[in-house]
């Protein structure tokens, strides 16, 4: 025990002597976003290349320090820049006035389109958003594009899809399970790039801006990095990024010729929303996280009677079935329980795409279910196995066959068993709801974590969130003791 | 006539032999006992006969069912078994998670396809019969030794088994309760049913026993009728 408490410790004041390191510029990313952001150099996979680490050590150097990568999830890099995570946070960050009013944002570097990208064969028909009334359209949570997204959801009718990467919207497009992604001129280049049967319509919908981000109180650097980006529009070094990573464009000069004449007050990037308080960016978002909390709610309900249904086949299959069935479902048990839910649910969602394209909500199901019943058959086999064997004889001196004893003495016994675990595992289930996000599907904590990243905060969405969880699970282990005490009573004597 | 018939029945438990060389006939209206110190092999007995455990050799016969040695009954082979023969267990063996009524209606309306409301009126008046008509909407755990062991009585009987297996009988029951229990077996046998119990309460077999088995080392070391001084 003592080594791993003294390890701790000397990592610890490690990592803390690092965070206070004078000569290093640590900059904070999301390296999964891919080229040409920043990605893994495929030579040497601890490294990272992109554009992005290209500007980071371009304003290290003029800092006078050497520049380090810290890997942050894109969807926390607010809050993590504010908790001092890193200083400077640069990964395709968006500008927008929410950003410009919690944090030291720098000016723009680089000026994107938001596009439409849609099928070949859909391109005459699929052009703008009232074309794409009651269609689905992904796009990348805690973006410019799934703001835009979600006014057009009220003004066009469209379906937003919130994905958590840029890849998959542009798989699923080609697939058919949306019809449309709307992502910036980036993203979607590299999205037609990889996927053929993919074009990008030349739709105006909107141009946004990339910033690098830093805590409040790092605002004095935030003037020298400013100032370090302004040299590098006008000496050409920025031209120079962008075009080794084949983005420099038209937009760009113009962009630089507005920041360059500006002083002081930021440029105003794509939305124009003025920022509101966290309260009541929350209170806008309450009626969505309430339609979330409903999504969980159902999804968690139809996953248990899954899982009580399977959990009941393969326990009743484990305890009266031959050797044969009986070794199948066991692997199937270790199977499951031995491998993660997520990646279950990317299998199901994901990995079958070739095959069957399950919608969203049914691998959800199926995926919770699944691995939930294999819990609960285990929970079953053991009830089955508490029901006294007396019992059994008795009823087989009656002349109940095994189908009838199960049916009438043996399962209502070890239903009542597993009742309690099974509560627990419903709550357990409820709460672990919240990965089916990954697969596209907005429930309660995903909900939470698009007004989260829009406000910059996790604190009052945290608390109405957990308070939601509660007030879903709370009821159920009230019932569950209801029942326990109306039809528990006698058997465990 | 008889209503049993046990042939040269042997039985084993692993290497060992626990039972061998049983041979007897029970008739109609006949209460034979079967009697030893703990370990004859009493219960054994009457567990074959129940179809509960495997029988190594000999025969069972009763009513024409015939079992032997090989695999338990099972199917049509253990309805047919059982529409013969009923057993009451030592720990009653109740469904815990049922009535006392329901314990007795449950076998008649699932088994004999018997309609729900006249196999639960049969039932009441069982237990009415046998003294427990007021415990009746009881769970098992709510019941004393003595009124389970009625209601395990009226559950076996409620499907008229012309053989009825008692296994100590008065084994959770006081001396008063003994005699009850007696006076209630012997109008059973009266009316004409063949009973087997397994016990080593004297005063019981006194009480009611026709015939006495005696059982040593899982062989019938003695038998006779029962009466004053056995």
């Amino acid at each position: 025990m003592r080594p791993v408490v003294v390890f701790t410790v000397c990592t610890l004041l490690a990592v803390s002597l690092a965070a206070q390191e004078p000569g290093v510029l640590r900059f904070g990313g999301d390296a999964e976003g891919g080229a040409p952001f920043m990605e893994a150099d495929p030579n040497d996979t601890a490294r990272v290349v992109g554009f992005e680490v290209d500007i980071a050590a371009l304003l290290a150097s003029g800092l006078g320090r050497s520049s380090r990568f810290v890997q942050v999830g894109f969807s926390n890099l607010d809050p993590a820049v504010e908790r001092g995570d890193f200083d400077i946070g640069l990964s395709g960050i968006e500008d927008n006035p929410g950003r410009r009013a919690r944090l030291a944002v720098t000016v723009p570097y680089y000026e994107f389109r938001e596009v439409l990208t849609v099928r070949r064969s859909d391109a005459g028909r699929f052009r703008s958003f009232a074309d794409l009334r009651g269609r689905r359209v992904a796009t990348l949570g805690a973006t410019q594009a799934a703001e835009t997204l979600e006014r057009a959801r009220t003004e066009h009718g469209v379906e937003p899809v919130i994905y958590e990467d840029d890849v998959h919207p542009y798989t699923d497009l080609v697939v058919g399970r949306v019809d449309a992604v709307l992502l910036d001129a980036v993203l979607a280049e590299r999205g037609v790039r990889r996927n053929a049967a993919l074009t990008n319509q030349p739709t105006d919908l909107g141009v946004g801006h990339y910033v690098g981000i830093l805590a409040p109180r790092a605002a004095a650097l935030r003037d020298r990095v400013d100032g370090l980006l302004r040299d590098a529009m006008r000496d050409g070094r920025l031209q120079a990024i962008f075009t080794r990573w084949g983005m420099w464009n038209e937009d760009q000069p113009r962009l630089y010729a507005r920041v360059l004449a500006a002083n002081g007050p930021p440029l105003r990037s794509g939305e124009s929303r003025a920022p509101e308080s966290a309260a009541a960016a929350t209170w806008r978002y309450l009626p969505a996280l309430f339609r979330a909390a409903l999504i969980t709610l159902a999804l968690s309900c139809v996953s248990m009677l899954l899982a009580v249904g399977s959990g009941m086949l393969i326990a009743t299959g484990r305890v009266y079935g031959g050797g044969l069935l009986r070794a199948v479902l066991t692997s199937w048990v270790e199977l499951v329980r031995g491998t993660p839910l997520l990646l279950q649910l990317f299998v199901l969602y994901f990995g079958l795409e070739a095959f069957v394209q399950l919608p969203a909500m049914v691998a959800a199901v199926l995926g919770l279910g699944l691995n939930y019943g294999a819990y609960e058959s285990e929970i079953y086999r053991g009830a089955l196995q508490a029901v006294p064997p007396g019992q059994l004889e008795a009823a087989r001196t009656l002349g109940f066959t095994t189908w009838q004893t199960l049916r009438l003495v043996r399962g209502p016994q070890a239903f009542k068993f597993a009742l309690a675990p099974m509560t627990n595992d419903f709550v357990a289930l409820l709460k672990d709801s919240s990965l089916v996000s990954m697969i596209t599907v907005v429930e309660l904590t995903k909900q939470t974590q698009i007004l989260a990243a829009n406000i910059g905060s996790w604190f009052l969405p945290g608390l109405v969130c957990a308070a939601m969880y509660l007030a879903l699970s709370l009821p159920l282990a009230r019932l569950a003791r209801r029942l326990e005490r109306r039809w528990g009573a006698g058997i465990h004597a | 006539m008889t209503a049993l018939s046990v042939r040269d029945l042997q039985m084993t438990r692993g290497a060992r032999v626990v039972v061998q060389q049983v041979s007897f006939d029970a008739r109609p209206g006949e209460l034979l006992a079967l009697m030893g110190a703990s370990g004859s092999g009493k219960t054994t007995i009457l567990r074959a006969i129940a179809g509960l455990e495997p029988i190594a050799g000999g025969t069972i016969e009763t009513g024409g069912v015939r079992l032997g040695p090989g695999p338990l009954p099972h199917g049509a082979g253990l309805r047919a078994l059982h529409a013969r023969v009923g057993m009451v267990f030592q720990f009653h063996n109740l469904f815990a998670h049922l009535t006392a009524v329901h314990n007795v209606w449950l076998a008649p309306v699932h088994v004999r396809g018997e309609a729900r409301e006249s196999a639960e009126r049969a039932a009441r008046r069982l237990l009415d019969e046998l003294g427990v008509g007021g415990r009746a909407e009881a769970r098992p755990h709510e019941l004393s030794g003595g009124e389970a062991q009625r209601v395990a009585i009226a559950r076996a009987l409620a499907m008229d088994p012309p053989v009825l297996l008692l296994d100590e009988p008065t084994a959770s029951l006081d001396p008063e309760r003994r005699m009850d229990l007696a006076r209630t077996v012997r109008t059973l046998v009266e009316g004409g049913r063949t009973v087997l119990a397994a016990t080593h309460d004297a005063d019981f077999v006194r009480g009611c026993a026709d015939r006495v088995l005696l059982l040593e080392a899982g062989r019938i070391a003695r038998e006779g009728s029962a009466g004053p001084g056995e």
